[in-house]
């Protein structure tokens, strides 16, 4: 009865230390919106880039068949070649060509060494037509918004002959109308009898728009549903929750003190888009022992809210006052934060955090190597004591290392996070911004960072986590902000907080603003 | 001498030297085996010294902007020309007291490069652009000064500063003395060195070489020194521009191997980011590393005046070029991050013996260059090379 156009059957796919994809299978029906949910690292990216060849054909085991056939797909333009086009979440369009050069970028019009720019423009021109978007083709990328830009990489997988469209997070970066100008273009599609993949977190647009679901957690489906079975919101969030959190967290008696960390009104602008609000006039507190879990869904605004507390290391505009002990402080650059005693452990350890090409030594000193100047000289390094100390935060963080002088990239994801992590504990911070500490990282790794937290406000210190992975917040913080587009949208005690509580309040204040937004329009 | 620098490219700075080495031993064959003398006269050692000076100046400015992140400084050789002309129009033409030339020059230069760094630093201007501009802005300028014209000659007192030899005596036997006797003491103090620092790690209880390889190193090295001093003996004694190029490497390897700021360079080079977010001023770092290119680019200036006797308007022609290469072929990554400065003045010496052998064989000018190039190459695929292997072990 139902016609299959693909079908994943058992796909594994693992990366060093980690296992991505367990035994994944999925079927998607001709002409239908098959959507894939699941939190972040869930495998749903992953999958994709299986099918679409980024992941070529042996580095996984299992096998897609497609249209019938089994596929090998060693690279994406094999993969292009039968109709199956994917549209990334960071979008490949090379700002400073036109809107057509891009849309037949590796597809030139004409022949090899004679490009037919009329061919090429009309043809654009069309497609463009067919997303609505009404723009001249010959403007640059760069002028373009990033709900534009959405559409005009649609508009390139049409014009690749597309037949089985997947796309990951389009709307993670778009507004309420152009999310729902971009579902309702899918719709039409799908009247058409194309066929899409779309992979969101945004539980609201997936209700509306999807034929079938498809829930994955840590590499694997748990759930699938057909609207013939019918699914709401509510259903979706209920499938997602549901794990069980014992013994995946330890033990920790809270032991909470006075505040020592307080933020008001903080706003934070885009450093790009002067106009946008990244941080929207939020207000937290922060007491002395106390792990503080920052929830949301991606593009919230959390890290860019712990960056730009973190001496301004993002953001413009930044209005807000923020108070340690008490007190009001200013911190304008990382260094006067690290000087007030905070740190900034960031989600990216390979792009912001370390230096790979570093060994741990010089790359556990380097937040504050002023701590390792010799007695009596004011800028000579001591290297013993330094050795010494890097050999210290080894022992104490459990690093496995064949020795202090091994270069960080040669490391395991989770041993990186933990000299990381040391590099951070060496500043002696007193507040410790934890932004997504066990992503991409093992199991068991994972516990042994928990335990590393709770040793550290154990101490007397205090942190604030920033994750995607809920049932860690839920697992490990004293209480939880939730966060939605900017503003905090709620806060919850360790007690009260469930999976199901903090989607409703995000769901909650996505549906407020677009009100809000449709009473100003 | 432990610790990060050391371990990471020293497999790469023992290749070079060796590279330079076996170049020296080449030169050597053939030369003797055309009749035309020796490398090792020493009469050419202490040419090839006096020649290479200004190569190993830019060199070390060279490698601290090229640790920022691969970044790279063509202005060098204006700067060098424009300090000189200023050099020549105060010092010959104003007959100013040449200490305070001298300083009023190094200030001019610390000027010129705060310039540039601004730009490149602050407003975040490519320096490839910047220092472009400035190459031509900075060699226009001097023609200006020079109108078009050499200045010559420098006073007595000013060539002394940096053309002379210590002893100033003709007397051989003085000489030789002298000569050894300095190696002699440096020699001394480095032995005490290497027993106190050996002493300090066993008291410690840090790892430490085997004593036989460390006496081994030790005496290989004295000899060296030794030899060296011997020969530069047989020939007027210690070039004075010798002492001041051994203050230059003495300073920037301790800055850049044992200093704070220093380890700030190698930070921002590795991952800009991460060192912003650890507190780095990383303008900071690229302001300094060019005023403080053109501060060396001074010093360069200062001492080719004092060797060719004036101020010309073709003067420090391409030197950036040398300065660049030398950095790259003692193992500097194009990328930033990583390079010491002995890499760089083993490179420095490298470029000076394939130059000086060359010369002395009597190879045309343009096969010269072509042969330098094919030089940098070469270094520059080994080192690609050799990362890739020790990647794919």
């Amino acid at each position: 009865m139902d016609d299959i156009i693909l079908e994943m059957k058992h796909i594994t796919k693992t990366f060093p230390g980690v296992r991505a994809l367990d035994d994944v299978s999925l079927s998607v029906r001709r002409g239908e919106i098959h959507a894939i949910c699941g939190e972040n690292g869930a495998g749903k990216s992953t999958l994709m880039k299986v099918l679409s060849g980024v992941y070529p054909f042996g580095s996984y085991e299992g096998e897609i068949i497609y249209d019938g056939k089994p596929c090998a797909f060693q690279s994406i333009r094999d993969s292009e070649k039968t109709g199956i086009v994917i549209i990334h979440q960071e979008l490949a369009l090379v700002p400073m060509l036109s809107i057509g050069e891009n849309m037949f970028l590796g597809n030139e019009q004409g022949t090899k060494f004679n490009i037919d720019w009329n061919e090429t423009y009309g043809k654009a021109d069309q497609y463009l037509k067919l997303v609505g978007l009404h723009e001249n083709s010959h403007t640059l990328i760069k002028d373009l918004g990033v709900g534009k830009q959405q559409l005009v990489e649609i508009a390139k997988a049409l014009a690749k002959d597309v037949k089985l469209l997947i796309l990951d997070e389009p709307t993670a970066s778009l507004n309420e109308e152009d999310s729902k100008h971009l579902l309702d273009l899918l719709l039409g599609f799908k009247k058409k009898g194309m066929t899409s993949i779309i992979i969101s977190h945004k539980i609201n647009e997936i209700a509306y728009c999807a034929d079938s679901v498809t829930i994955m957690r840590d590499g694997a489906v748990i759930r699938e549903m057909t609207k013939e079975e019918g699914f709401d919101e509510k259903t979706i969030v209920n499938a997602m929750v549901g794990r069980d959190l014992a013994h995946r967290f330890p033990q920790r008696v809270p032991n909470i003190g006075p505040v020592v960390f307080e933020v008001k009104d903080w706003t934070v602008y885009h450093p790009t888009y002067h106009d946008k609000k990244v941080c929207n006039d939020i207000s937290i507190t922060l007491r002395k022992g106390e792990i503080l879990g920052i929830s949301g869904l991606m593009g919230a605004g959390r890290t860019e809210f712990a960056m730009s507390l973190f001496g301004h290391s993002y953001g413009t505009n930044i209005t807000g006052h923020t108070y340690i002990n008490g007190k009001e402080v200013v911190m304008k650059s990382p260094k006067e934060a690290i000087e007030h005693k905070l740190s900034y452990v960031t989600e990216d350890r390979k792009g912001n955090g370390l230096i790979l090409p570093e060994p741990i030594t010089t790359n556990t000193t380097l937040s504050s190597l002023y701590k390792i100047v010799k007695k009596g000289r004011k800028i000579t390094i001591d290297r013993d004591m330094e050795v010494n100390e890097a050999k210290k935060y080894i022992k104490e963080m459990g690093t496995k290392c064949s020795s202090h002088e091994q270069i960080v990239s040669n490391l395991s994801g989770g041993n990186q996070q933990k000299v990381l992590l040391g590099k951070w504990l060496f500043a002696e911070p007193d507040i410790l911004f934890l932004d997504e500490p066990t992503r991409g990282i093992d199991v068991g790794a994972k516990y042994e960072i928990y335990c590393l937290m709770n040793s550290i406000v154990e101490k007397g210190k205090s942190i604030i986590m920033i994750s995607s992975e809920m049932p860690e917040l839920l697992g490990m913080c004293d209480r939880i902000y939730v966060m939605s587009e900017g503003r905090i949208a709620g806060e919850l005690t360790h007690e009260e907080a469930t999976q199901e509580k903090i989607l409703t309040m995000i769901l909650n204040s996505e549906k407020g603003r677009v009100n809000l937004d449709g009473r100003k329009d | 001498m432990e610790g990060k620098i050391e371990k990471k490219s020293g497999i790469r700075t023992n290749a070079i030297l060796l590279a330079l080495v076996s170049v020296m031993v080449l030169f050597e064959i053939l030369i003797r085996a055309e009749g035309k003398g020796s490398l090792f006269a020493p009469a050419n050692i202490s040419n090839l010294i006096n020649q290479n000076a200004y190569v190993v100046i830019l060199a070390v400015g060279m490698l601290l902007c090229i640790l920022t992140g691969g970044n790279i400084d063509l202005s060098v050789g204006s700067i060098v020309c424009l300090v000189g002309a200023v050099a020549g129009t105060l010092i010959v033409n104003m007959g100013m007291n040449i200490y305070l030339a001298i300083i009023i020059c190094l200030l001019f230069g610390i000027l010129l490069g705060a310039w540039q760094g601004y730009w490149i630093a602050y407003v975040r201007i490519p320096p490839f652009i910047v220092t472009l501009a400035g190459m031509l802005l900075f060699r226009g300028l001097a023609n200006v000064i020079l109108n078009g014209l050499t200045i010559s000659p420098f006073p007595e007192n000013y060539l002394r500063l940096f053309t002379s030899y210590i002893p100033e005596s003709d007397n051989d036997a003085l000489q030789m003395t002298v000569s050894l006797s300095v190696a002699g003491v440096i020699c001394i103090l480095y032995v005490i060195s290497e027993i106190a620092s050996r002493k300090d790690k066993i008291r410690k209880g840090y790892a430490t070489e085997s004593s036989g390889a460390m006496i081994t190193k030790t005496v290989l090295i004295c000899a060296f020194a030794m030899a060296f001093a011997t020969l530069l003996g047989l020939h007027k004694g210690l070039p004075i521009v010798l002492v001041w190029l051994a203050v230059i490497i003495f300073v920037y390897g301790y800055f850049t191997n044992r200093t704070v700021p220093g380890r700030y360079f190698y930070a921002m080079g590795g991952n800009e980011k991460a060192a912003v977010l650890s507190g780095i001023d990383t303008n900071k770092v690229l302001f300094f590393a060019y005023t403080n290119m053109a501060f060396l680019s001074a010093i360069a200036a200062l001492v080719c005046c004092a060797r060719f006797n004036s101020a010309t308007p073709s003067a420090g022609t391409s030197y950036e070029m040398d300065a660049i290469g030398s950095c790259f072929i003692g193992g500097a990554s194009a990328y930033g991050g990583s390079g010491t400065v002995g890499g760089a003045i083993v490179g420095a010496l490298l470029m000076g013996v394939l130059n000086n052998g060359m010369s002395i064989l009597g190879i045309d000018a343009n096969w010269q260059k072509a042969v330098k190039g094919l030089v940098l190459l070469a270094a520059v695929i080994f080192d690609v090379l050799s990362k890739k292997r020790r990647k794919n072990d």
